[in-house]
């Protein structure tokens, strides 16, 4: 699809608001509908799309195979590790109260890092398999 | 004048039944069309389309979050996962060695069994259920001060779930690359002999 000029064009244009809206999702799921799980899909979404205009590629150096093998595992780390901050800070594993004076701001705290979490793991996994899949067909 | 509005939202409320009604319909029809086609490449397509009007119908139940997931997950990149496996195989699905009697079966009574179980829930958005008890009050009572309160029960109250379910996604992406990398590995070994 790398010669469709419609296909380049619209690509172009959507793109960085398909990452905006991911961001978006993510920091403003405290308030409105979304959170990190969504926001991590729609992100891996966006840079599916370009991988399908632009070639597999060009999205690897974009999103380099050693980066999304590094999310992959660093949200699921970054998570448990709110709950290990808890239990140093002389709470339950998970209990967000303790990480601020202000145990409200404790909770939007928690709450913020584990939602990083989640995102960066669920689009390093969307990442990490369409790209195993895509280059299969390649190799063989 | 309270009668009126009573009305109003009575008529917006039957717009939105009607709209969702239609749609599920439309998702009724694909199914059906999904059963029939062989050509891969259309079944792929179709489930995407489905996975779109469930987005939708999402969208009319007020649940924008499960709706974007859908969208995104279900329409978007494992439709693109689906097509790349295709790449890889035959793009006519075989004809089954037997009749289908026996899944035809399990899948009607199960069905009959869920429509049977459905008849005893309670009414849609009805104020008295019991998941609006329980623990709901305390949820709402939001000694987290978020005004999503989602994110709170997702993020704060049932921060353990959400940490296995975290898990979990990262055990599937582990998964499939233990599986299709020493493939790959195998294959070159192969290659170098």
């Amino acid at each position: 699809m790398k010669h469709d000029l419609v296909l380049r064009v619209i690509g172009k244009l959507l793109i960085p608001y398909i990452l905006l809206f991911a961001l978006y999702v993510q920091f403003h799921g405290d308030f409105g509908p979304g959170g990190g799980f969504q926001a991590g899909v729609i992100f891996a979404a966006g840079i599916v799309f370009y991988a399908l205009i632009f070639g597999l590629e060009n999205a690897r150096q974009v999103m380099p195979d050693r980066l999304v093998e590094t999310m992959l595992s660093s949200g699921v780390l970054i998570y448990a590790g709110v709950g290990l901050a808890g239990l140093f800070l002389g709470g339950n594993y998970l209990d967000y109260f303790v990480l601020d004076p202000n145990p409200v701001h404790g909770q939007h705290r928690g709450i913020f890092w584990v939602e990083a979490g989640v995102a960066i793991t669920v689009c390093g996994v969307m990442l990490k398999i369409f790209y195993m899949f895509a280059s299969r067909g390649r190799s063989e | 004048m309270q009668a009126q509005a009573g009305a109003g939202r009575r008529g917006r409320d039957d717009i939105e039944a009607l709209i969702i009604d239609i749609l599920l319909v439309l998702m009724a029809f694909t199914v059906l069309i999904l059963v029939r086609i062989r050509h891969l490449f259309t079944v792929v397509v179709l489930s995407g389309i489905y996975s779109f009007l469930m987005a939708t119908v999402l969208v009319a139940l007020d649940a924008v979050d499960v709706a974007m997931t859908e969208a995104a997950v279900g329409a978007g990149v494992s439709t693109v996962l689906l097509l790349g496996a295709l790449h890889l195989c035959k793009s006519e699905e075989a004809r089954p060695a037997h009749k289908p009697w026996i899944p035809l079966a399990v899948s009607v009574s199960t069905a009959a069994l869920l429509i049977y179980g459905a008849m005893g829930l309670p009414d849609f958005a009805d104020p008295d259920a019991p998941i609006h008890h329980h623990v709901v009050p305390r949820y709402m009572q939001n000694e987290t001060d978020v005004p999503n309160v989602v994110t709170a029960v997702l993020a704060s109250f049932r921060g353990y779930d959400t940490l296995g379910e975290t898990t979990v996604v990262f055990t599937a992406g582990a998964g499939v690359i233990a599986l299709l990398r020493r493939r790959r590995k195998a294959v070159e070994k192969a290659d170098g002999k």
